[in-house]
């Protein structure tokens, strides 16, 4: 028996998201009363950085060191995890609600005949396993329970606080009836902004609106975040005239966020935008009509003008910074 | 090309969320329903206009009562040719899926689309079961598709950046921003539509594998504390010792 968890990587570096999904599969393996908590790695991975999954609760980390998963196609990748829950008596199978679990997720549960819970924000409890996830686009919650035997979870990022213990896992080879020849989905190119976290898992997001007047105007966005170390967002109108690009459009059609801080700079708060924001932990508003509907659901708020606010507000951050 | 569009109801994007039943069931008075916007905006769309572009037919499916039918004819005013209603209230995804897959088998789609989530449970689930049911390849999240001869090129979302891939004719794909732009249907298109088939299926047998307990609104956040514009290291003193969050 054991609980199985997806490692996603980046040419072997281990996503943030995976680390969080070990510490989940270690609490439920522990509200199952002990049982071993498996990774599972797929393509080209380094040894070293498997094993220092020992430190957010792995024991093992199965490998299949085949260079066609190294890019992704759901089809053949699930069938492998399918076959490494069913070798290993996987009541569980974890995974990150990213782009990859979001794929993943799915195709084992079926072939499990598994129930699923995507984007988890609690952990398994009581005898009918209930698992809490947000709704309605961020404006409530369910608990659902479970009815199969096997389960699987995908866990929203940045739900819970990494927690890094002592222990080393080990690396062993798995076998698999899937290879190269599975493999339907030709990968062409990847391109990645890679010197800012990816939006779905920053702790720290700036976002900014129609308010800023011009995509000429983004200079001090970009300077707040890069001194908060967060990542730039953007309302939908702002994406949609082209003043951003599309990836940075958060709300109810774009990316759902989920950071400890969201600044709002020059956004209304259109209730499709609170619904891509609404998980934030901490949400500060600067808009200069007192009258904005984002200021209801802020926990900070300055009414000013963002030309003027924004630039103090940076000014003010560096000194907090270099006391 | 022969191409499937599955849609859904979900409350309008402005719909106030209440619970009943001692928090069990969502409350749809006053709520008016309207067509997934992912599946209408992107999904359907896309497969109207690659029909235009290669020629074929466009159906769309739905699991749901007789309400959805509105959504369905707001599906063919749009462009579809012909609709597919299984009626069933859904009970989750996975009998959403097992209902979908069951009328594709057989029907040889060379393209099924969905949107990329339902605004409503946001689960991302059902483009996945339906292409591991029907033993398919899904490409998720895709933001754009190009389709030559039985080739599809895709762009689709990954953490932080695009990843371009090539995939061949028959497999899944749920659509997002990007894909298309949204159509507002004519008064020729709906008129067309009323005499547009709608058939209307009983659903095969299909478990539940989730069960909803309980629901819960968000606690009601805090008035918001306002720091003065003049004064912004103020804010930034409540950021890091108030909130711990910098």
């Amino acid at each position: 028996m054991s609980v199985l968890v997806y490692v996603d990587h980046i040419k072997g570096t281990v996503k943030k998201g995976t680390y969080e999904a070990v510490n989940y599969a270690a609490k439920v393996a522990e509200s199952l009363g002990g049982k071993e908590v498996i990774a599972l790695a797929l393509g080209t991975t380094n040894n070293d950085s498997l094993a220092a999954l020992g430190t957010y609760g792995a024991s093992k980390v199965l490998t299949v060191n085949d260079a066609a998963f190294d890019t992704f196609d759901s089809r053949p990748i699930a069938k492998v995890i399918a076959e490494a829950a069913s070798a290993n008596a996987a009541e569980v199978v974890v995974f990150s609600h990213n782009s990859s679990g979001k794929a993943l997720a799915p195709r084992v549960a079926v072939r499990l005949e598994a129930g699923l819970i995507t984007g988890a924000s609690s952990v398994p409890s009581g005898d009918d396993f209930t698992v809490r996830r947000s709704v309605f686009s961020g404006k409530a919650f369910a608990d659902y329970t479970i009815n199969s035997a096997i389960k699987v979870l995908s866990v929203n990022p940045n739900s819970f606080p990494l927690e890094e213990g002592e222990g080393t896992a080990s690396v062993e080879a798995f076998s698999t009836s899937v290879g190269a020849g599975d493999f339907k989905v030709k990968v062409l190119e990847v391109s990645r902004s890679t010197d800012t976290v990816p939006l779905p898992e920053a702790e720290l997001v700036v976002s900014a609106g129609r308010g800023l007047k011009g995509p000429e105007n983004w200079g001090m966005v970009e300077d707040l975040a890069t001194i908060l170390g967060a990542t730039t967002a953007c309302s939908r109108p702002v994406a949609d005239v082209g003043w951003r690009p599309h990836h940075e459009h958060v709300g109810q059609t774009g990316v759902t966020v989920q950071p400890n801080l969201y600044i709002a700079i020059g956004i209304s708060g259109a209730i499709q935008h609170l619904a891509g924001v609404n998980n934030s932990k901490v949400i500060v508003v600067i808009n200069k009509d007192p009258e904005a509907p984002f200021f209801k659901a802020a926990d900070y708020g300055i009414v000013g003008d963002a030309f003027e606010v924004v630039p103090k507000l940076i000014e003010a951050l560096k000194e907090f910074k270099n006391s | 090309m022969k191409l499937l569009v599955c849609i859904c109801k979900t409350p309008d994007t402005t719909a106030k969320i209440s619970f009943t039943n001692d928090n069990t069931q969502f409350d749809t008075n006053n709520v008016s329903f309207i067509m997934n916007p992912t599946d209408e905006w992107y999904a359907l769309v896309r497969a109207i206009e690659v029909k235009e572009q290669l020629g074929g037919t466009v159906t769309v499916i739905t699991v749901g009562q007789k309400d959805l039918d509105q959504i369905v004819r707001k599906a063919l005013a749009i462009g579809a040719d012909n609709a597919v209603r299984v009626n069933a209230e859904p009970t989750d995804a996975y009998f959403v899926a097992k209902q979908i897959a069951a009328h594709a088998q057989g029907e040889n789609y060379d393209l099924i689309f969905t949107g990329k989530e339902t605004i409503d449970y946001n689960g991302f689930m059902v483009g996945g079961m339906l292409a591991e049911l029907l033993d398919l390849p899904f490409v998720s999240l895709a933001n754009h598709m190009e389709i030559e001869g039985n080739t599809a090129t895709v762009s689709r979302d990954i953490e932080g950046g695009v990843e371009k891939l090539t995939v061949d004719t028959p497999f899944v794909v749920s659509a997002q921003k990007g894909m298309a732009e949204q159509r507002i249907p004519n008064m020729r298109g709906i008129m067309m539509a009323r005499r547009k088939p709608l058939k209307v299926v009983e659903p095969v047998a299909a478990a539940s594998l989730i069960s909803t307990k309980v629901y819960e609104l968000p606690p009601e956040r805090k008035s918001v504390k306002l720091v003065d514009p003049e004064n912004p290291a103020e804010l930034v003193r409540l950021l890091h010792e108030e909130a711990k969050v910098i």
